[in-house]
């Protein structure tokens, strides 16, 4: 079981108060020990960690960075161009600008009561407290890692902050075209607060639920898209439909910038999956292999699917399949071998392209650019699909302590306790933001178009 | 004076204009159009969803010819313009009543 919850995601910087204070007491009395410490033949094991600040070695910090900004590229550009190519050319700046101001307003809020809700050195099952405004957190502090290494907590901060910031982002995809930029903004803050940041802890923080009962979700199937698939597809239902949907059509004004969107997803996609590891070691070699071919293999799925209901092979097809394949391995990246991952990439996209050609329209909700139906429910297949091909009998790299029934079990709880969470708190929030915004734009802005009617600007002149 | 107005598939433009110089013919008008005859139009899928489209892009030609050069001009078009399948378009034959070159006045044919 520990071996289990070893691997399970992002080890919480919990103990970070008591290090940084020891380290303090440690630094003059026992200055010869630090200089030991810090060069790698030393490496002392456990006790010495206890007197000894550990230093963040420069080759992970490196490239946590680099993961750090690779998640930023695929927020702004990437997903930003990926939902504006979709959307009708009346709405391609607004869709651009509550991609950018969603995210920006995160990671504003990250850094003042996002971290401590989440990583903070107290906490609960299902929240964090302590270090409000990054209190405590200094160049010299560091973060766990899953190994005795350890992370600049700056670093660890600001990565985490970007799965936050895209989380947010993503959300707005099923509600463009008809949402109110303010409402985008309210909807972001109160939501963060009562529905991402819990759920990153549940998951990814030591003494979480979910991590505590050894949920498997390496880069965030659980957190960021089953999360942000589940608020997509409430909030749409709250807004209602577009006007006009779904009996006018609505085709995507630009495929070429969705296409550009999408390489910069997927590039980006690697410094959020090996970046997950915290270390540049063989696990974020995985995550990368996996992250490459379980995306390859759904993007030909997603076509394929297309050319057996007898339409062509569609760039959007590709697109789509592209990104169901980079949804389904985030929870496997590090959890699967790569057959384990393509098999995961294939089976997502076959579900999702039914969810998004058929259930989308038999049900009759407008999840206007189908998060819900691609990372809804691509993250849901991904994450319940961990628990089996972890198994080392199957490619993966668990050690088989956990019995694979028995780990589909606990994966399964921990989607459902993701679905529940964020549906009802989704609902909240929606009742919130609509009491104080009314949410929705007039009919005439959304006839005319949300670029001039709520950004005073046109995407093109 | 004859005026041939002909709706032609946008690819087949240069072709056209090739062709119709080569017999004399001094000038012409395009405009990139929409519209719809017999091929109705064509479906567009995207992620599951069909959309039928129901205008498809043409470009029109007007060009003014001498009453000598009208026959050979339309027969032109018509060879060259064709891909032997739908949607290849239509050419329509007018009179003119007069024509005139607004730099010098000229009128008639050697306006043309």
């Amino acid at each position: 079981m520990l071996q289990t919850t070893f691997r399970t995601g992002l080890r919480s910087s919990r103990n970070i108060g008591a290090f940084a204070a020891t380290a303090f007491a440690a630094s003059s009395a026992f200055a010869q020990d630090v200089a030991e410490a810090a060069s790698p033949i030393a490496a002392p094991p456990v006790e010495a960690a206890a007197e000894v600040a550990a230093v963040a070695n420069p080759g992970n910090n490196a490239f946590m960075m680099m993961a750090t900004i690779l998640v930023l590229l695929m927020i702004l550009p990437g997903l930003a161009l990926f939902y504006g190519g979709l959307t009708r050319s009346k709405n391609m700046l607004s869709t651009l600008t509550q991609v950018g101001g969603a995210a920006s307003l995160a990671m504003l809020i990250w850094v003042m009561w996002g971290y401590s809700t989440a990583f903070g050195p107290e906490g609960n099952a299902f929240f964090s407290w302590g270090n409000l405004f990054l209190s405590g957190v200094t160049p010299d502090s560091t973060a766990a890692t899953f190994s005795d290494e350890v992370i600049s907590e700056y670093v660890f901060v600001s990565f985490q902050m970007t799965f936050a910031a895209i989380t947010a982002a993503l959300v707005v995809g099923a509600t463009v075209e008809r949402i109110k930029f303010s409402a985008v903004m309210l909807f972001t803050a109160i939501w963060l607060t009562i529905v991402y940041f819990p759920i990153a802890h549940m998951v990814w923080a030591e003494g979480g639920l979910l991590f505590d009962m050894g949920a498997l979700d390496f880069a965030g199937g659980t957190v960021v898209h089953i999360n942000a698939g589940v608020s997509a597809l409430v909030l749409a239902m709250f807004l209602g439909k577009r006007k006009g949907y779904p009996t006018e059509p609505m085709p995507p004004h630009s495929l070429v910038m969705t296409m550009i969107g999408t390489g910069l997803l997927w590039v980006g996609w690697f410094g959020f999956n090996a970046g997950s590891e915290l270390e540049a070691d063989g696990t974020a070699g995985l995550a990368m292999i996996n992250t490459f071919v379980a995306t390859a293999a759904g993007a030909l799925t997603w076509m394929l699917m297309e050319r057996f209901a007898g339409h062509k092979g569609s760039a959007l097809g590709f697109c789509s399949g592209v990104i169901a394949g980079l949804v389904a391995v985030t929870p496997a990246a590090g959890n699967s071998g790569p057959f384990g991952a393509i098999v995961l990439g294939i089976l997502a996209s076959v579900v999702a392209y039914f969810a998004v050609a058929k259930l989308k329209a038999k049900l009759g909700y407008d999840d206007a650019l189908d998060v819900f139906g691609i990372h809804g429910v691509a993250g849901i297949v991904g994450a319940i699909g961990t628990g089996i091909v972890y198994q080392p009998g199957l490619g993966g790299p668990g050690d088989g302590s956990v019995a694979m029934g028995e780990q589909v079990v606990i994966q399964i709880i921990a989607v459902a306790v993701a679905i529940a969470w964020a549906a009802i708190g989704t609902a909240i929030v929606a009742v919130i933001v609509k009491a104080l915004t009314g949410l929705r734009v007039s009919e005439d802005v959304e006839r005319e178009g949300l670029d001039i009617g709520e950004h005073g600007e046109r995407a093109y002149n | 004076m004859k005026f041939i107005i002909a709706i032609i598939k946008p690819f087949k433009l240069d072709e056209v204009r090739e062709a119709l110089a080569a017999i004399g013919v001094a000038g012409m008008t395009v405009t990139e159009v929409k519209g719809f005859g017999r091929q109705k139009g064509q479906t567009e899928i995207y992620r599951g969803a069909e959309y039928t489209t129901n205008m498809l892009p043409k470009v029109k030609l007007e060009i003014a010819v001498a009453e000598g050069l009208a026959a050979q001009a339309v027969e032109t078009i018509q060879q060259t313009a064709g891909t032997q399948s739908i949607g290849d378009g239509k050419i329509f034959v007018l009179d003119i009543a007069s024509a005139m070159r607004i730099r010098t006045g000229e009128t008639g044919d050697t306006a043309l």
